[in-house]
């Protein structure tokens, strides 16, 4: 029948289209010959990043468009979220599109999108001088001792506190329980973090793991060392704050807004958040606490050595499929220059990765946090350059969420993230 | 059309009460049910619109204040509007809703019409395979939206549709297809038909027939399927956010790229501020389509 | 153009003749083809969108997704799979540290399929009762004739024009701990992480959300319905239940039948509330986590196994869908024909 015919017709055509179409899907390393092309060529370029919250972005490259008119930047805007971010330049990168050339990456995406060979290595021509930015910073571009993003900007978890109740900050863990009385006296939370479960929850726990001496997985970023016995005490200081009580019960459900609105209503004495929350807590209409805060590194585990914290922040990267890699690189250096550094932070408050800038009166004035930032990120520890980092993070936030909550006991939770992540490895 | 079989002869009987005492009777019971209509309705409108008033509550609030649960407006500023509609950072959110009004009227008209042609055949003609078709139809239904954007993502890519019109609409009618087919026919089936046949011995064309008489009483399914389609590709964001461009963004993907004037602060005030002014006109809209479906029945003689 | 020409109307012919058959059976194949080019540009736009996506789905949830060459520390071309990657989800398999075969330990997505159906299903169950019975109710109110009809019927439609993300946003500003809820409660409830409390906070924002839905194809099924029809119900003495019961219900049944099967169908592939609301956590951190949010979180981990798990998800809805139309009778495919043959 006609109708029968038909069908079947469209059926196989259905079936041709998808074979045809289907090699897109599954990611392969075919960017070996792309890393090779266009290393000197110069032309206009597309840069993307996710949201320019504080237009920080699109002076500067008016800059560079005035003083280059025939490498003209197009600045192509993402959504705010992380995950759309990751999600949109994963489709890009799969279609091998040409149109982004230098895209803004999240610290943990170096990994994957290096494995995947997406991402043009710095080396040879395109070789980047390091050595006056902050070292952690590199250390996130880096995979497997290649350099594949140049950091632009950083960011790191500090201590917000109550000076009108605490004088002094903490510099141990130890030292922060013990002023927890003065908490409870006051009938207010002792310290919070961000523990829902999102990728926020593997910023703290790595942190707090880290602070204690142990690592999610070792230097050559494939070894599983968080089944240790530091990595326990870490670990155990977190859940033993939810059991005691000095960790609030519905820190569990804390993002980082939540948890500066407990502490801008003063219901928290100690706060480990991002730098951004000092601005906002001194300018809120509901702020109670504007003259009151004070801020300060993580405590760590000794007196002499602050806390350990998650370094955050962005890179920029080159695409292997980008036609003008000449130009790129000229951004790049361009976004590390002195000049940008500086604009970065006096326009939009993010903290610069170059090293000197911290030390600069002027810029310290404009950012009272910006020493206590510097230290921060001197001693920050990147988390898991790894290729498999989404299904790490995912070990890690479904665990120790288990074990947060009671659960699971922390040495049961610990092996299973090393399991876990070892079959993710493995895969 | 079944008949109620219940006890007739027995309820007769008790009915069979003096007039007056029958006419009060049926006033009071009237009376009651319309109180109890009232008070479901009031009910109804509380369910529905109290979230609604936070949102708008919340919009009209002060950043700084944006987690205070006084449950009435205070610290009252239109800023949030301002931001809302500012095109300082790049956000357009005037041009996001011309966008999705677009989107939506073209993905409405196209699926109704293609609708109607498939629910008519399915609900009127006889053809062999018509089980394999309705399943496959309702078989598109069935596959997980989100592992869909990848495979189209790409094919949009290959043909250089990407950020064009064109691919935001297809995809959305395509969602909402299967829906309006299953509507319109299921409706198509509880029509009259003999009215169509008789028109048709009266010289009209089976077009004619369908377009003059059945279509106008299955109005209110056309108009709720419209409806429908609309506020589905209005809602739509998965798709769209992945393969519009910064010029044919809709509603939802303007909304989702909201910053606040941090990294890590969420920008709720102006997010509820832009939430209500996506819903405000689809409301206005919607209020006047069934206006229209009232108007077109009673003058057909059905209840409405 | 039109077939009408060929066939007499019914009952004016002697129905054995042999013209009249011979006459059907033109007639049969006229229509086949005009049903055809009627039917085409559905099936054209169906296959495009969604069927080749699916088949290349599937194609793709036979080949292993891309591993690592310890030697350049680059992405390979994983090989043919087999069914490995259905293994994967339906057994719990995972690869071991020396390539042997593990059930995969907490954490690792693998381990969250079977937790994921029953959310799912849970999910689907109490929001599609809760959103039937609400919008019968709300259909029944909207149907009747009283002075304000139209701002109801508008508010009643406020909360499905609300695009879904700003809904879920609106909500999970509302659960949060110091939100509106606690506050007007006066509890103290961890919305989002309490295993039984966020389940029921995404049922209450579907809820909210979608019964319009509902009520507004109930509401078109009603309102076909002859005030004729209730008129002689109540001649013959029917009590309101008997009405409801008798006559309103077979009445409804087909609008209600379609709305109820595609509401099913649209829950079992629930994203965006649990995942802006929730982000898929509570209880012990899945407690929300729908197959389709275990999806979106495999794409990101390996394109290949996201395939397979989404072709495993779409059999299981065709099988739920399926059930449905064989014991609830969604007859669809009786034509008006059959359905006078139905009726004599």
């Amino acid at each position: 029948m006609k109708a029968a015919r038909l069908s079947v017709i469209a059926g196989v055509a259905v079936v041709g289209l998808a074979l045809a179409g289907c090699t897109g899907g599954g990611s392969g390393g075919s960017g070996g010959g792309d890393a090779s092309a266009n290393l000197t060529s110069k032309g206009p370029i597309t840069y993307v990043q996710g949201k320019d919250n504080s237009n920080v972005v699109r002076p500067l490259v008016d800059k560079w468009n005035a003083a280059h008119p025939d490498e003209k930047v197009t600045f192509k805007e993402q959504s705010d979220q992380a995950d759309q971010q990751h999600d949109d330049l994963v489709q890009h990168f799969q279609a091998k599109d040409s149109g982004y050339d230098v895209v803004d990456v999240d610290v943990v995406w170096t990994g994957e999108f290096a494995a995947k060979g997406w991402l043009q290595p710095l080396t040879g021509d395109l070789k980047m001088d390091n050595s006056a930015l902050l070292a952690p910073t590199v250390k996130s571009g880096t995979y497997n001792g290649t350099q594949y993003a140049a950091p632009q900007t950083s960011d790191g978890g500090i201590l917000y506190y109550r000076k009108d109740l605490v004088p002094t900050p903490p510099k141990t863990w130890d030292e922060m329980l013990k002023d927890c009385d003065i908490a409870k006296a006051k009938g207010i939370g002792c310290y919070a973090g961000q523990f829902a479960k999102y990728e926020g929850l593997t910023v703290n726990v790595a942190e707090a793991i880290n602070t204690n001496g142990g690592t999610i997985v070792g230097d050559d970023g494939k070894t599983v060392t968080v089944d240790s016995s530091e990595a326990n005490a870490g670990l155990t200081r977190l859940t033993d704050g939810f059991k005691n009580g000095q960790i609030p019960a519905e820190a569990i459900t804390y993002q980082e807004e939540q948890g500066r609105q407990a502490f801008e209503a003063g219901k928290l004495l100690f706060l480990r958040n991002w730098p951004y929350v000092y601005n906002l807590a001194k300018t809120d209409g509901s702020s109670t606490v504007k003259d009151t805060f004070g801020i300060a590194p993580l405590p760590g585990v000794t007196a002499d050595k602050p806390g350990v914290s998650s370094l955050g922040g962005h890179n920029a990267a080159i695409s292997v499929y980008s036609k003008h890699k000449a130009t790129a690189f000229a951004f790049l250096k361009f976004l590390q220059s002195e000049e940008t550094q500086k604009f970065f932070v006096t326009q939009g408050s993010l903290a610069p990765v170059l090293s000197s800038l911290y030390d600069d009166a002027s810029l310290n004035t404009q950012l009272p946090y910006l020493s206590t930032l510097k230290t921060s990120i001197e001693n920050a520890v990147p988390r898991p350059v790894s290729p498999f980092y989404p299904a790490i993070t995912k070990a890690v936030q479904d665990n120790s969420y288990a074990a947060l909550k009671g659960d699971k006991s922390v040495d049961q939770a610990l092996k299973d993230m090393a399991a876990a992540i070892k079959t993710a490895s493995a895969g | 059309m079944t008949t109620v079989a219940g006890p007739a002869a027995a309820t007769a009987e008790a009915n069979a009460l003096p007039r007056t005492k029958q006419k009060s009777k049926t006033k009071s019971r009237q009376r009651n049910a319309g109180i109890r209509t009232g008070i479901s309705a009031i009910i109804i409108v509380l369910w529905c619109l109290l979230p609604f008033y936070w949102m708008v509550v919340t919009s009209f609030r002060d950043v700084g204040y944006t987690f205070d649960t006084t449950p009435w407006f205070t610290h009252f500023t239109w800023d949030n509007y301002a931001t809302a509609f500012s095109t300082k950072l790049g956000n357009h959110l005037g041009q996001a809703l011309l966008n999705s009004l677009f989107i939506g009227a073209c993905v409405t008209i196209i699926a109704l019409l293609v609708g109607t042609f498939a629910a008519y055949a399915l609900a009127r003609l006889e053809f062999k395979f018509k089980g394999i078709v309705l399943g496959l139809i309702l078989g598109a239904s069935m596959f997980p939206g989100v592992a869909l954007i990848t495979p189209l993502f790409q094919l949009f890519t290959n043909i250089g549709w990407m950020g064009t019109y064109q691919a935001l609409i297809i995809p959305s009618i395509s969602f909402v297809l299967p829906l309006t087919v299953y509507t319109l026919t299921s409706f198509f089936r509880e029509m009259p038909w003999d009215l169509e046949e008789a028109a048709r011995i009266d010289g009209c064309t089976q077009a004619q027939a369908f377009r003059k008489i059945i279509l106008p009483l299955a109005a209110p399914a056309v108009f709720t399927t419209a409806i429908l389609a609309f506020i589905s590709s209005w809602n739509e964001y998965l798709i769209s956010s992945q393969l519009s461009s910064d010029a044919t963004q809709p509603v939802t993907v303007a909304i989702a790229s909201f910053a606040g004037s941090q990294p890590h602060q969420e920008p709720y005030t102006a997010v509820m501020a832009a939430g209500t002014i996506v819903t405000v006109p689809l409301v206005i809209l919607v209020l006047i389509f069934q206006r229209r479906i009232v108007a077109g029945l009673t003058a057909g003689g059905v209840k409405g | 153009m039109s077939t009408s020409n060929v066939v007499a109307p019914p009952g004016t012919q002697n129905p054995k003749s042999p013209q009249l058959r011979a006459g059907v059976k033109k007639n049969r194949r006229q229509q086949g083809r005009w049903a055809l080019y009627l039917i085409l540009p559905t099936l054209v736009l169906l296959a495009v969108v969604i069927g080749y996506p699916v088949v290349s789905a599937i194609i793709m949830s036979f080949q292993k997704d891309a591993g690592l060459d310890p030697a350049t520390g680059l992405f390979v071309q994983g090989g043919f799979a087999g069914f490995q990657n259905y293994a994967h989800w339906l057994f719990q398999q995972c690869a071991g540290p020396n390539g042997e075969s593990i059930t995969c330990p907490p954490g690792n997505l693998g381990s969250q399929f079977w937790n994921a159906v029953f959310v799912t299903f849970f999910f689907t169950v109490t929001t599609v009762v809760l959103e039937t019975v609400l919008g019968m109710w709300f259909a029944f109110i909207m149907n009747r004739t009283f002075r304000g009809r139209g701002l109801v019927r508008a508010a009643i439609l406020v909360p499905w024009a609300i695009p879904t993300a700003v809904t879920a946003k609106l909500w999970y500003f509302i659960f949060s701990v110091a939100g509106i809820a606690n506050a007007v409660l006066g509890a103290h409830i961890l919305w989002t992480s309490d295993e039984w409390a966020s389940r029921f906070a995404v049922i209450i924002a579907d809820t909210w959300k979608t019964t319009p839905f509902m009520a507004l194809l109930i509401l078109a099924g009603l309102q076909i319905i002859p005030e004729e029809v209730y008129e002689a119900a109540k001649v013959d003495g029917a009590t309101t239940w008997q009405r409801f019961w008798r006559v309103t219900m077979p009445l409804v049944k087909p609008a209600l039948l379609v709305a109820v099967l595609f509401r099913v169908l649209d829950a079992l592939r629930i994203y965006d509330l649990p995942a802006i609301l929730t982000g898929g956590g509570g209880g012990t951190g899945n407690a929300t986590t729908t197959l389709s949010i275990l999806v979106v979180d495999q794409i990101r981990q390996g394109f290949n196994s996201a395939s397979a798990l989404s072709t495993i998800t779409f059999i299981l809805i065709f099988l739920v869908a399926f059930i449905f139309v064989r014991f609830l009778g969604t007859n669809v495919v009786r034509t008006q024909e059959a359905q006078q043959k139905g009726a004599k």
